[in-house]
């Protein structure tokens, strides 16, 4: 016998760039494909969204303020410090089923996806703006702007892709995210939280919350200070009056596939302004 | 009038002629083509605002009949509009464009007669605007995959479309351009008060030889608006109203998820800085609350001015408003016009009576009032709290609430401090304060030392709950075509 006994992690929530426990005290056991005990997670409150909600938005117009040549870097730094970690995934990914060659290569897409997604940093504004001709003596043009907080509902399945091509193009245009995180990929999540936590993403931009997914959602999309709802992993269950409560401040649904890649999705989480000038001397 | 000489400043009276238009005494559905009569057996009497006389009665849609009209636009879609090559549907936007050139003047009056606006702007605003607007996306019809790169480009099917009383053919055009331009076929739901220039578009539709089916319009009230965002067989949804009824049909549209685009209300400021161009701001605020009789979504309807100077353009304010021509709207002189009905005028009354009984100063411009008709004078609030309704509600009238603000970013605090976020204006002669105050407003359209201006070529819609998507130019043609992504919202 070595003497070891391996250090286990202590899986927790990911808010405002800290690492606290729920506030209810909760937990949940999760478990690997072949039915082995992992680790307990952290099970996100109601109240744990709320205060979520605050550290979004507060960091919302600090994100959406820097400049689209920095958010970049700062998402290509998430790729950097992903592909550092890489074998950390790969575990996790095969603890839950994958075939070591399929964990490395959704480790790699996912690592290739956060590059994908930097570099439209700073071009979504030329592929989605526009300068109009209007019929008078006035410039006018059309800018997208980020829509605000996100709350997204990620995929279980593919774990780490999927959480990866559902938040990387919300949060590249300067939107902050709330991701609920359900068994299936509490652990992958709040391991890329820590990939987040050290890669420049200032605190506050990304925030995840680890539970039950069909409980916390209803009273994500009645929040009234959440301006867009992604439901790409979002149950099929879920209840008829839950999404139409999205109605109560007009939120963005977005729907979508898991790992949809697409400067689409950008543009679902955008507002566009267009801003009329005179011309004249 | 007379001005300080003594000089008589009145105009003589200069009616537009009504011979242009012909009424017909009763008007049916417009439905695979035809004129047909509602089989809901129910019928509504349209009225003018500025006399109350009845102008005709028109057929009320039932649940049966939004089924028929859903059904015809089926039809046309698979049968033949969905395979329509663009080069064709181009074709048949530039006639209808063309033919509403034509009769653009016979329009105008209908619409001031239904509506309640003033000629001058039905004549010289709208109906431009609706003639490009079917211009402009005629253009865009044949050239979808360079709209659209690297994406399949297909129409959603049938698109329904509920459409407001304040700009009953600009909003038709808004609505009915994109939705055929990409291939959808349609059902039009017009606003109870103005179903007359609808009825008269379907008269030039038939005449373009639009084939039947592919537009179809159902008059009617909420009910008939309601079986139309019901009914399963419509694949997506627009809507342009109140934030209250917008709210309703977004919570059916959820559900259903069902592609929509919602166009609601506003509560826009109107941001006036000291280093302004004071009197063309003042024309610009004028401009902002008081056209259309303040019956407009993005309304400048909250002043906000730099304390400095806000003693100064609230008496130019009030001096111009003294010299606005409030009365008939068929009048040539007129700048304000009838509200659109006695229901609306009621709910303005009611939020004005709030605003004096919550402690705002009420200045009105002296002016005669009709004595038949709706009308309601131009009203400014001074000494406004934001926690008065004035401040928060959209009044949808012609009542502006005045605040004042110190710094810039004070000014962009109560600018957004509104659940809408339709449009904003600013006001200054320092460029790079308006892109400043551009980027931090939040709302979808901004007026930088202009107020209340629109094109089709010019992305239109708002942030927050003043809805979403766009209307207009090459974002508003999205709306109207599926996403090949998978990507919707």
């Amino acid at each position: 016998m070595s003497g070891h006994l391996p250090v286990d992690k202590t899986f927790k929530l990911f808010i405002g760039g800290a690492f606290p426990r729920s506030e209810s005290g909760h937990t949940f056991q999760v478990h690997g494909a072949d039915g082995q005990f992992l680790a307990n997670a952290a099970k996100a409150s109601r109240k744990d969204l709320r205060e979520t909600v605050r550290a979004a938005r507060s960091a919302q117009s600090g994100w959406a303020g820097r400049t689209a040549y920095n958010r970049g870097q700062v998402l290509y730094r998430v790729a950097e410090m992903l592909d550092a970690r890489a074998d950390e995934f790969v575990d996790l990914l095969r603890n839950a089923g994958r075939t070591p060659r399929a964990a490395r290569r959704e480790v790699e897409q996912s690592v290739d996806r956060w590059v994908w997604y930097a570099g439209w940093a700073d071009k979504v504004h030329q592929v989605l703006g526009t300068v109009n001709p209007v019929a008078g003596p006035y410039f006018n043009f059309t800018v997208p702007e980020p829509t605000g907080v996100v709350v997204q509902a990620v995929p279980d399945d593919p774990p780490l892709l999927g959480l990866t091509s559902r938040v990387a193009p919300a949060i590249v245009t300067g939107n902050t995210s709330i991701v609920l995180s359900g068994a299936g990929s509490a652990l992958v999540a709040m391991s890329l939280a820590e990939v987040l936590a050290t890669s420049d993403v200032p605190g506050g931009v990304v925030n995840v919350l680890t539970g039950d997914v069909a409980a916390l959602l209803p009273w994500a999309l009645g929040h009234l200070d959440v301006n867009a709802v992604d439901l790409a992993g979002a149950p099929d269950d879920l209840p008829d009056e839950a999404l139409a409560d999205a109605a109560e401040n007009v939120k963005r649904l977005v729907h979508g596939n898991p790992d949809d890649a697409s400067p689409m999705l950008v543009a679902a989480f955008l507002e566009l302004k267009t801003v009329w000038h005179p011309i004249g001397r | 009038m007379a001005d300080e000489q003594g000089f008589d400043l009145d105009y003589a009276p200069a009616p537009e002629s009504t011979g242009i238009v012909e009424l017909a005494d009763e008007y049916g559905l417009y439905i695979g083509g035809e004129f047909v009569e509602a089989r809901s057996g129910r019928t509504f009497d349209t009225i003018s605002p500025s006399t109350e006389e009845r102008l005709a009665t028109v057929s009320e849609a039932g649940a049966e009949d939004v089924d028929r009209a859903v059904a015809a636009a089926r039809t046309a879609f698979e049968d033949h509009w969905r395979d329509t090559p663009g080069t064709v549907r181009a074709r048949y936007l530039y006639r209808i464009a063309r033919q509403l050139q034509e009769r653009s003047r016979e329009f105008a009056v209908l619409e001031t007669m239904d509506g309640g606006k003033p000629i001058r702007e039905s004549r010289d605003v709208d109906l431009p605007l609706v003639a490009a607007h079917f211009f402009h996306h005629a253009g865009w019809a044949d050239k979808l995959e360079y709209a659209f790169p690297n994406r399949r480009v297909a129409p959603h099917g049938v698109a329904g479309q509920v459409i407001p009383w304040n700009f009953p053919m600009l909003m038709a055009a808004w609505k009915l351009a994109p939705a055929l331009a990409c291939g959808n076929t349609v059902v039009l739901k017009p606003a109870e008060t103005t179903p007359l220039t609808a009825l008269l578009l379907a008269e030039v539709l038939n005449d373009v030889g639009l084939p039947p089916g592919v537009v179809n319009v159902v008059t009617g009230a909420g009910e008939t608006g309601a079986a139309l965002v019901e009914h399963p067989g419509v694949d997506k949804l627009a809507f342009t109203g109140s934030t209250e009824v917008g709210k309703r049909i977004q919570r059916s549209a959820a559900v259903r998820r069902l592609p929509l685009t919602l166009e609601l209300g506003g509560k826009a400021a109107n941001v006036v800085f000291e280093d302004a161009a004071l009197d063309q701001a003042v024309e610009g605020v004028v401009q902002g609350i008081w056209f259309n009789q303040g019956h407009v979504c993005c309304a400048g309807s909250r002043l906000l001015v730099q304390e400095s100077i806000a003693g100064d353009f609230v008496e130019r304010l009030h001096a111009r408003m003294a010299r606005l021509r409030v009365g008939d709207p068929l009048d040539k002189n007129t700048d304000v016009g009838a509200i659109n009905s006695a229901e609306h005028l009621a709910r303005i009354t009611a939020l004005v009576e709030s605003g004096v009984e919550e402690g705002a100063v009420l200045h009105q411009s002296a002016c005669d009032l009709p004595d038949r008709g709706f009308w309601f004078a131009p009203t400014v609030f001074t000494e406004v709290q934001q926690s008065h309704r004035i401040a928060r509600e959209e009044v949808f009238g012609p009542v502006l609430a005045v605040q004042t603000f110190r710094t810039p970013e004070e000014a962009v605090e109560k600018a957004n401090n509104t659940p809408y976020g339709l449009s904003a204006g600013i006001w200054t002669e320092k460029g790079s304060k308006v892109h400043w105050m551009a980027e931090r407003l939040r709302a979808g359209v901004v007026w930088a030392n202009t107020f209340n201006r629109f094109d089709p070529a010019s992305p239109f819609g708002g942030y927050k709950e003043s809805g979403f998507g766009r209307e207009g130019g090459l974002t508003g043609l999205g709306a109207y075509v599926r996403d090949a992504g998978g990507v919707s919202r």
